[in-house]
């Protein structure tokens, strides 16, 4: 409970710096006098929210970042486990794909716009491109990292190809996967907005920028707020599903989120334990 | 599997796991030599050999997971062309997959051989039950201990009814009470299953206990085969024949 009080506070402490600066037109150095304050910035907000043209942006934007997202993963994914499982695929796909990870997927606009006949194609191929690299490297290195005697336990079960792909490498490269995901949504964010930017027609991205063309400066914070709580919307949920998929893993240091194991008094003491209480007991003292 | 009559038919010739004049080891890197070797079924043969000798070597020949560099190996007249559900593999280390449960981990080998979810749910509990781990089968491996861990493994290993039952040190990294428990639970488990067992030690005494045979490893050969008086007791440890062999043992390994 302290903790999302404290949360809530930090949120709290920053609005309102902001809004003391701007009201007292600061200007030490950094110029705040120009700077529109909490509350142009919240009457301008609700003013959009009544407006159509607020909901159409946020369903574009979302809608090309999750159509670009999901596709970066399931490629990555992809990618990434042939190209850690089989030595043919490194050869063929690794020179290749070393050279074009370097490029920034913005940079990428001049190939979207001759490749794709839609602007909108060209956003979710950038969109797209941007979180593939992080999902495909993270993934190669999960898969690279599995433990030996998992595959070979499965192996000396019976197990085929596809059983160990499916029992041992991609449940076990989960925790992996989804460090990948997560740099993927964040650089899908700054990626979509840009592209909105340069070649958008609807998208938070592009209002901000509308805004900005016609200085409408409370109009921009709107879009700077939006994108801001949509990548922290969505970053959570990629985290929140992660750690319902990597369940499993031993949580024995701090996560955030996480509850600290209860300390039972005398636990240690009691050598035979009776059946209620075995959980409660430091494994190794389970025989 | 075993007939109690002592006429083999001609099918039973070679039953069990066989190595004739095998070398064993990684390509290029070869650890054992011309290694002749046979375990029949419902024999267990421990061996015994210090650190690096090629212990490991050889049971994951037997596996299959290493084909052999020259000779052959073969499982009841057959050759072996790599890892199958017919010889199970034990680890030394915790090989249970971390994100399944324990009875998720013991229904793996059953789901891969295609059972249905009925009967993986009742061969699991049998195998549950036969480990007694009932209670803990929902949780997760790193949630009981070492020991628990290790009879889930056996569990797990024998649910999918294998013919071999291959066996790195199994109980290497616990502590004796716990050992002796799982030395007991493994006679009682392997019990009328007819299985060919071969049990990587570096524990003469446990070697002794569980070996109907005692197969010396070292210097990168099969040293010897030793018989195993039986019967199989703890308190067969001032028997005079038995301090003989481990005496002889222990010299055979020095030298």
């Amino acid at each position: 409970m302290t903790r999302y009080a404290l949360r809530g506070l930090s949120l709290a402490v920053g609005l309102g710096l902001w809004q003391m600066l701007t009201s007292l037109n600061a200007d030490v150095w950094l110029r705040f006098s120009q700077f529109p304050t909490v509350t142009d910035v919240a009457r301008a907000f609700a003013d959009r929210l009544s407006g159509p043209d607020y909901w159409t942006d946020l369903t574009d934007s979302l809608t090309r970042i999750l159509t670009g997202f999901l596709l970066a993963a399931v490629l990555g994914v992809a990618t990434g486990v042939l190209v850690a499982r089989s030595r043919l695929a490194e050869d063929l796909l690794g020179p290749l794909l070393e050279v074009l990870r370097p490029i920034p997927a913005i940079a990428l606009v001049p190939v979207a716009i001759l490749l794709f006949p839609s602007n909108e194609q060209g956003i979710i191929f950038i969109t797209c491109t941007a979180a593939y690299f992080p999902v495909l490297v993270s993934t190669r290195h999960a898969v690279r990292a599995l433990t030996p005697v998992w595959e070979e336990a499965v192996r000396t079960m019976g197990g085929g190809r596809w059983r160990i792909l499916g029992s041992v490498v991609l449940p076990g490269a989960l925790p992996g996967i989804f460090g990948g995901l997560s740099v993927g949504i964040g650089v899908s964010w700054i990626c979509v907005i840009s592209a909105e930017i340069i070649s958008g027609q609807y998208g938070v991205g592009y209002r901000t920028w509308q805004d900005y063309t016609v200085v409408d400066y409370p109009g921009v914070f709107v879009g700077m707020v939006t994108i801001g709580v949509l990548g922290w919307l969505t970053s959570t949920a990629v985290e929140l599903l992660g750690r319902r998929l990597t369940h499993w893993l031993p949580r024995t240091s701090y996560v955030p989120g996480g509850r600290p194991p209860r300390r039972v008094r005398g636990a240690t003491a009691l050598m035979p334990a009776g059946p209620g209480t075995k959980e409660n007991l430091p494994h190794d003292q389970l025989v | 599997m075993t007939s109690s009559s002592d006429v083999r038919s001609p099918a039973d010739i070679g039953a069990g796991l066989a190595l004739r004049g095998a070398t064993l080891g990684r390509p290029g890197a070869p650890v054992l030599g011309e290694v002749d070797l046979h375990v029949a079924p419902g024999e267990i043969l421990t061996v015994v050999g210090p650190s690096g000798c090629g212990k490991s070597t050889l049971l994951r020949s037997l596996a299959g997971l290493l084909s052999p560099l020259a000779g052959e190996a073969s499982q009841d007249g057959g050759p072996l062309t790599g890892p199958s559900a017919d010889r199970a593999l034990i680890f030394q280390e915790d090989a249970l997959l971390p994100w399944r449960t324990l009875r998720a981990n013991v229904e793996l080998p059953l789901a891969i051989k295609g059972l249905s979810r009925s009967a993986r749910r009742t061969q699991a509990d049998t195998w549950l039950t036969r480990v007694g781990l009932t209670e803990q089968s929902r949780q997760l491996p790193h949630r009981v201990s070492g020991g628990q861990r290790q009879r889930i493994q056996l569990a797990r290993a024998l649910a999918g009814a294998p013919r071999a039952v291959l066996m790195d040190e199994p109980f290497g990294a616990l502590d004796a009470q716990t050992r002796a428990g799982m030395q007991d639970l493994l006679v009682e488990v392997l019990h009328g299953t007819g299985a060919t067992v071969v049990f990587v030690t570096h524990d003469v005494e446990e070697a002794l206990f569980l070996g109907d045979r005692v197969a010396l490893l070292g210097a990168g050969r099969l040293i010897a085969v030793r018989d195993v008086p039986r019967p199989r007791e703890r308190a067969a440890h001032d028997d005079p024949a038995r301090i003989a062999l481990r005496h002889d043992i222990l010299t055979s390994l020095g030298s």
